[in-house]
């Protein structure tokens, strides 16, 4: 238990030194999360709305998929975008192995079917209360859609916020394409795991207490951000 | 489509600090290299001396052997020499160097079940723990230090594939996580100095078996071939390779001590 | 003109039920048709099939003259609970008319004149989510009002609201009726009929039992049935 204390301490102490190597551990881990949510919600958010308000044969089967989808194990992922992106593989001419921007691809397939999955479920119950009235104003297929996904966008927010999550706490993916290089791909999740596997336990555990106060505060943010963005719209 | 172009640029843009500054190489090693601390000392004198800045990709030797079959890296920088030549042979390497060796030790609990403790003939020691089926942590996972165990095995006259019983306990885990194990569990474990020395969670575990040279571990160095893959820097490659081996190098590499101890001797020819 | 509305032998069918079975009938231009009819009746199915929200299974709805993008632009539809979008009550009405392809400074300029017409300038900027249930409607009402359809249709558009806001609601129905537009509403609201109408068609499960003039259905009833309606004493079912 005095491990658990000492780990506190090492996290708080981490965080007052305000040690370099740390932040700049936290800031890619940031940078790689938020760019993958975004590609995630730009690719995703269409994605499942197109899916909730479209009829087409095969539709039931495509959203059992998408939502098997959000059990994607990471390593998995990155394993399978990694051998895209060698250079023995089809993409390996884009040179992004081992850098930034292959853990920024593998985390964005990662979170794209959370994302997808949970805005299909959100539309399609929305979709109930507005589709008449949109159909009535000519309003459909794709355009109607994304007009619900920005009608129901407070509700979004917890999908998005699901993604933020899954990736900012993911090792797997971004261990394999990584490479988990110190001073260029090394992240959060990957010093907690390193320093673990060194044995240095309560400083593991004190960057990830760290992690988890920052993930805390991005919620918190959103959280603020959505109750003044819902006074003024209601 | 624009969503796509937005993609891509968002990709390239964080990828673009590594495709600006060029100067710098993908070198796979091993997690025990890693971990001993040796590039974090190593490294930065190379790059100050040369501006070319190193990124290690540490993972177990099977791995970065791998990735050198891949082309994903330009340099291989491990310590398995039969692995390494089965490597060249199938023409994905250049040239192998020796350039240094560590050893490694075999660790086990201080109440030492098996009495092993004192001996010098790691063979013997083997032999012992295995009649008095003591637990023994295994890496299995095709890293240096795990053939190596093998190999050790097969001297002590053990088909330890046949003759494991439960006290063998085969995790497929890198270093410190097994060291983690052997921990938790009072376990014998074979492991490189290295990575038991910076080790922080020892409980009751000791170093009971050193100094046989059936321990020595020969770490080589070889530039990934550009004939097979075009992709690989094979000049700044090639003055990593030519530096590790040049006297400097070597001296940097015998410079670099734990608690006063020093934990690579170089020895290129 | 996109007027009149010819329903031929049009059935609705859903879940195994018949709901419509084959009803023949011709909306024309003109007077503020009322259909009436008990819960059940159909009288939602059919006001969907004539406005296109629902195929029918069987048999034929036609308007006459225009592609499916005219007869579908010179419609538009209020129904019984308003749909608002998210966003300030002007942008709703903004947003219909730019599905509409109206543009620019008309687009602006409709709107306005709509908001307007109905009373609601000023809460043009407020949410339309917070806005009083009839205020609400009024809203809807003016977003079909900027778009100038040829035709309404109304879906029990009181049903939801106290007396008062229903007074208001009429009133705006009827201003629509006096700048010409052809008004189709379902109701159970025998007042409201009265009131409105011009032309009562009375539906009884899922058909046509009489057509008549508001005066004449109300006070000489062809059949039993409307009679018993208008009595109050029809069962539910």
């Amino acid at each position: 238990m005095h491990e658990i204390s000492y780990s506190v301490a090492e996290g708080l102490r981490l965080v007052a030194t305000l040690d370099l190597r740390l932040w700049e551990i936290v800031g890619l881990s940031l940078a790689v999360s938020l760019s993958a949510v975004a590609a995630a919600a730009l690719l995703g958010l269409p994605l499942g709305a197109a899916l909730a308000v479209g009829r087409f044969p095969g539709r039931r089967a495509l959203v059992v998929v998408l939502n098997a989808l959000m059990g994607l194990p990471p390593v998995v992922v990155g394993l399978v975008v990694y051998l895209l992106l060698s250079r023995a593989g089809p993409l390996g001419a884009l040179g992004l192995l081992f850098t930034p921007g292959a853990m920024v691809v593998a985390q964005t397939v990662l979170i794209l079917p959370i994302i997808a999955a949970l805005c299909r479920q959100a539309v399609e119950d929305a979709w109930r209360e507005y589709e008449e009235q949109l159909r009535s104003l000519g309003v459909e297929g794709l355009d109607a859609a994304l007009t619900l996904v920005w009608d129901i966008r407070f509700s979004l927010m917890t999908a998005v916020l699901a993604g933020l999550g899954r990736a900012c706490a993911e090792v797997g993916a971004v261990m394999i394409v990584g490479g988990n290089i110190d001073g260029v791909t090394r992240v959060m999740t990957t010093t907690i795991a390193l320093e673990t596997s060194k044995g240095d336990l309560p400083l593991a555990l004190g960057l990830g207490l760290v992690l988890i106060a920052i993930v805390l505060g991005l919620n918190a943010a959103a959280d603020v951000v959505k109750v003044a963005a819902q006074r003024r719209v209601g | 489509m624009e969503l796509r172009t937005l993609l891509v640029a968002l990709v390239l843009c964080l990828s673009a600090p590594a495709q600006a500054e060029d100067r710098f190489i993908t070198v796979s090693s091993t997690t025990s290299t890693e971990q001993s601390g040796l590039f974090k000392h190593l490294l930065p004198i190379f790059e100050k001396k040369t501006g070319i800045q190193v990124r290690v990709v540490a993972v177990g030797t099977g791995q970065a052997l791998d990735i050198g079959r891949r082309g994903d890296a330009d340099v291989v920088f491990v310590h398995a020499k039969p692995l390494e030549e089965k490597f060249l042979a199938e023409g994905h390497g250049v040239k192998r160097l020796d350039v240094m060796y560590n050893d490694f030790v075999l660790i086990g609990p201080k109440a030492d079940p098996a009495k092993v403790a004192g001996t010098k003939d790691i063979v013997a020691a083997l032999q012992k723990i295995k009649a008095a089926q003591a637990p023994f942590v295994s890496r299995g996972d095709k890293s240096g230090t795990h053939f190596a165990e093998l190999t050790l095995w097969k001297d002590a006259g053990i088909d330890i594939a046949k003759d494991k019983g439960p006290w063998y306990r085969d995790t497929g885990q890198g270093m410190g996580p097994a060291l983690n194990t052997a921990a938790g569990m009072n376990a014998y474990i074979l492991s490189d100095r290295g990575t038991w020395l910076s080790f922080k969670n020892r409980a009751d575990l000791v170093i009971v078996v050193e100094g046989d040279k059936r321990l020595f571990n020969q770490y080589g160095v070889m530039l990934v071939n550009p004939a097979q893959h075009p992709n690989v820097k094979k000049e700044m490659g090639q003055a990593f390779i030519d530096w590790l081996v040049s006297p400097e190098g070597q001296k940097a590499i015998a410079d670099y001590k734990i608690g006063g101890e020093q934990l690579f001797f170089p020895n290129a020819k | 003109m996109i007027l009149p509305l010819r329903l031929e032998r049009a059935s609705f069918s859903a879940a195994g039920r018949e709901i419509i079975p084959a009803l023949s009938l011709e909306i024309a231009a003109g007077p503020t048709t009322v259909i009436l009819g008990a819960n059940g009746a159909g009288k939602s199915v059919m006001m969907r099939l004539m406005h296109g929200l629902l195929a029918p299974s069987g048999g034929r709805v036609e308007w006459s003259g225009g592609d499916a993008r005219r007869t579908r632009r010179q419609q538009a539809m209020v129904f019984q609970r308003p749909v608002l979008l998210r966003r300030s009550a002007r942008a709703n009405v903004v947003f219909a008319l730019k599905a509409a392809g109206v543009t620019g400074i008309e687009c602006q300029y409709r709107a306005d004149e709509a908001l307007q017409e109905v009373g609601l300038t000023h809460v043009a900027h407020r949410p339309a989510r917070v806005l009083s249930g009839g205020e609400q409607q009024r809203l809807a009402l003016a977003r079909a009002w900027a778009l100038h359809p040829e035709v309404l249709f109304l879906d029990e558009p009181t049903a939801s609201l106290d007396p008062s806001a229903t007074r208001e609601i009429e009133t705006v129905i009827k201003a629509f009726d006096a700048a010409g537009t052809k008004i189709v509403m379902a109701t159970h609201n025998l007042g409201q009929a009265r009131r409105l109408g011009d032309e009562v068609v009375y539906l009884h499960q899922g058909r046509v039992l009489e057509r008549a003039p508001v005066e004449q259905f109300f006070s000489r009833p062809a059949t039993a049935e409307a009679a018993a309606f208008i009595k109050g004493e029809l069962p539910w079912n």
